[in-house]
């Protein structure tokens, strides 16, 4: 019925090209159309004979004219078919071409220093957030009217309550590993009591924080930085500002404070959940039962130990907080920018808690505390 | 324009008996709607009306709870088989555009085309996709931006230019000109009416504009109560007795749209 788009010479008149066929887009699957060598002397386009006409064909046609140096508006038409042509020779006129985009390398080299000015920005960003943190934390600390109660309590459900089973398992899993580790190594000399020593110290001075500020902070910087940024890019917390709400009071402030109460009781029960660990394994497999794991217990262990595992918690509360919401508020409009400052919460802030912690543990060994 | 009798004339979209719920409140009871081929049919109704539920209806987005909905012929409730001729032959424009935020507009541009004509040569596909955005009245320059960097009535035009981008037959358009300024909006009217010339489609067309009603559309379907309490060229539809419509027709807002209507006809 209808033929593939062709173009050939009118044998009538010649230096005429008469186009015939079916120029559509499903006549030819999107292949290209007709492009068989074009005559040069070529003076005149007849597409009468074009029984169906889209807007690809038509830009091939007027491509085609404009490549054999015809007029595109001298196309001769059906009338059916004017409007169309009409449409694409107004939008294919006057070509202001499209910016080229960067090459390669340059947009590397502009990524890489990108990145590294950010450093200092972020950082800089970073000490001012805390400082606001704090000022908005001596602010509303004295005026209870201010207190979001309701929002800081719902924080706390949802990052701490809500953690609890998964911080317990896995510091559970850590102790029985600790214990298997330090059973391998200290069977050798015979001195598998000390399995418990090892235990306990680890649990009390580092693990049990350390492994509840590192699921908090996948877990809960994520979530902040999420939430904040949806609210971002949905103009919410430009309505907050025009309704004389402060952001920073009614977003961080109960995100900060749930975490700063939450981190500590999870630290504790990710220790008692990590010695648990490592008394199952002590029982079942060096035959250290519990009453002798409880009362070398007694003997190893010193508040001390427990308190340079503790004072740590808020710090790392902190910067989870801090880093989840800073981000969040980073955030720009899309989608995009909303994941990719989830990532980049998440990874800042567990690199921050490892980083803390290290420094932390150099400083307490070389005190001798 | 002279109506053509009712059977001779094609129905491109046919709903019939349309139920829509969502839990116990009920959108849609018993609708029917037909959009006959070439024509630019606009759809009122008040805000919570279910204009956009029907639209997701019709593109099979939502499945509906009971009635028959008929696209091109092809009956949108039997599974994905032969959805994709169908996805080919309609396009969609959603309130904002609904640009792919990570990709450039000449990129969304090209989705369609690379999607349903895979076998197209690039530099085909790329004048394909300039073409359409200098058709819907972009500049060139627009289609190395981003969608978050360009203004909500330039969104709305690339999500038109995306919409048009394998030349579909039936168009879908919610609330086009929402959110744009009159001069703004008033060029996107006479953009349609140009593209429909050019092109020849069939517009299904949700919008509270009433200047866009009289300037474009040929028939107006109200929906309210569920169903569509009437359909049919502006003149018939503003005479119908029902308090909506009536509010809606011959408030001081539609008494100057009319003018300027008669005024530009």
């Amino acid at each position: 019925m209808t033929d593939r788009p062709d173009l050939q010479s009118d044998p009538e008149r010649s230096g005429r090209l008469a186009a015939t066929g079916d120029w559509r887009i499903d006549a030819v699957g999107g292949r290209g159309f007709s492009t068989a060598a074009l005559p040069d002397d070529a003076s005149g386009l007849d597409a009468t004979a074009v029984e169906q006409l889209d807007s690809v064909g038509a830009l091939v046609l007027v491509q085609l004219a404009e490549r054999m140096g015809i007029e595109p508006a001298e196309i001769v038409l059906r009338d059916e078919h004017r409007p169309l042509v009409d449409a694409v020779i107004a939008a294919s006129g006057s070509d202001e071409p499209e910016p080229d985009p960067e090459p390669a390398w340059v947009s590397f080299l502009a990524h890489i220093g990108e990145v590294t000015t950010s450093f200092g920005g972020g950082f800089k960003l970073f000490l001012g957030f805390l400082g606001l943190g704090v000022s908005s934390l001596l602010r509303t600390v004295f005026r209870p009217s201010r207190w979001r109660i309701t929002s800081t309590i719902h924080h706390m459900e949802q990052t701490g309550l809500n953690a609890l089973p998964l911080v317990m398992l896995l510091s559970f899993l850590i102790g029985a590993v600790i214990a298997y580790l330090g059973a391998t190594v200290l069977k050798e000399f015979g001195a598998e009591l000390f399995v418990v020593d090892l235990t306990t110290i680890a649990f009390f001075r580092e693990m049990g924080v350390l492994v509840t500020a590192i699921i908090l902070a996948g877990r809960t910087a994520s979530a902040y930085t999420a939430q904040i940024g949806t609210m971002k890019s949905r103009e919410e917390i430009d309505a907050m500002r025009t309704l004389g709400l402060d952001p920073f009071v009614l977003l961080v402030m109960p995100r900060l404070v749930a975490l700063l109460v939450m981190l500590p009781i999870l630290a504790a029960a990710a220790t008692l959940s990590g010695m648990a660990g490592g008394m199952t394994v002590s029982a079942f497999s060096l035959d250290i039962g519990p009453d002798l794991f409880m009362s070398r217990i007694h003997e190893t262990l010193n508040l001390r130990h427990y308190l340079v595992g503790l004072v740590k918690a808020p710090l790392f509360a902190v910067v989870i907080a801090l880093v989840g919401c800073l981000e969040g508020f980073k955030v720009t409009g899309t989608a995009q920018s909303v994941g990719e400052h989830t990532t980049s919460a998440v990874v800042q802030s567990m690199s921050l808690v490892i980083v803390i912690n290290a420094l932390a543990a150099v400083f307490f060994m070389e005190m001798g505390w | 324009m002279v109506n053509a009798p009712e059977q001779s004339v094609q129905s491109v979209v046919k709903v019939r008996g349309l139920r829509n719920q969502f839990g116990s409140t009920v959108v849609h009871q018993g609708l029917d709607l037909d959009v006959r081929r070439g024509e630019i049919l606009g759809i009122v109704g008040g805000s919570g009306s279910g204009k956009s539920v029907l639209m997701r209806a019709i593109l099979g987005l939502r499945p509906p709870q009971a009635g028959t909905i008929e696209v091109l012929g092809e009956r949108i409730d039997q599974g994905a088989s032969g959805r994709s001729l169908l996805r080919r032959r309609t396009g969609v424009l959603f309130q904002d555009g609904a640009l792919f935020s990570s990709l450039t507009v000449r990129e969304n541009v090209e989705v369609p085309i690379k999607q349903h004509y895979p076998a197209m040569s690039d530099s085909l596909r790329r004048d394909l996709a300039r073409l359409k955005i200098r058709m819907v009245g972009l500049p060139v320059a627009a289609g190395a931006k981003l969608p978050s960097e360009l203004s909500g009535g330039m969104r709305k035009r690339a999500g038109l230019a995306r919409a048009l981008a394998v030349d579909p037959e039936l168009l879908f358009l919610d609330e086009p000109t929402a959110g744009l300024d009159p001069i703004g909006a008033a060029a996107f009217d006479e953009l349609l009416v140009t593209l429909r010339q050019a092109l020849g489609l069939t517009v299904f067309l949700i919008t509270h504009d009433l200047d866009t009603l009289y300037a474009i559309c040929d028939r107006v379907a109200v929906i309210g109560d569920g169903r569509i309490l009437v359909s049919g060229p502006l003149s018939e539809v503003e005479d119908f007795e029902h308090e909506w419509v009536q509010n809606y027709f011959h408030g001081p807002r539609a008494r100057a749209a009319r003018q300027a209507g008669r005024a530009g006809s």
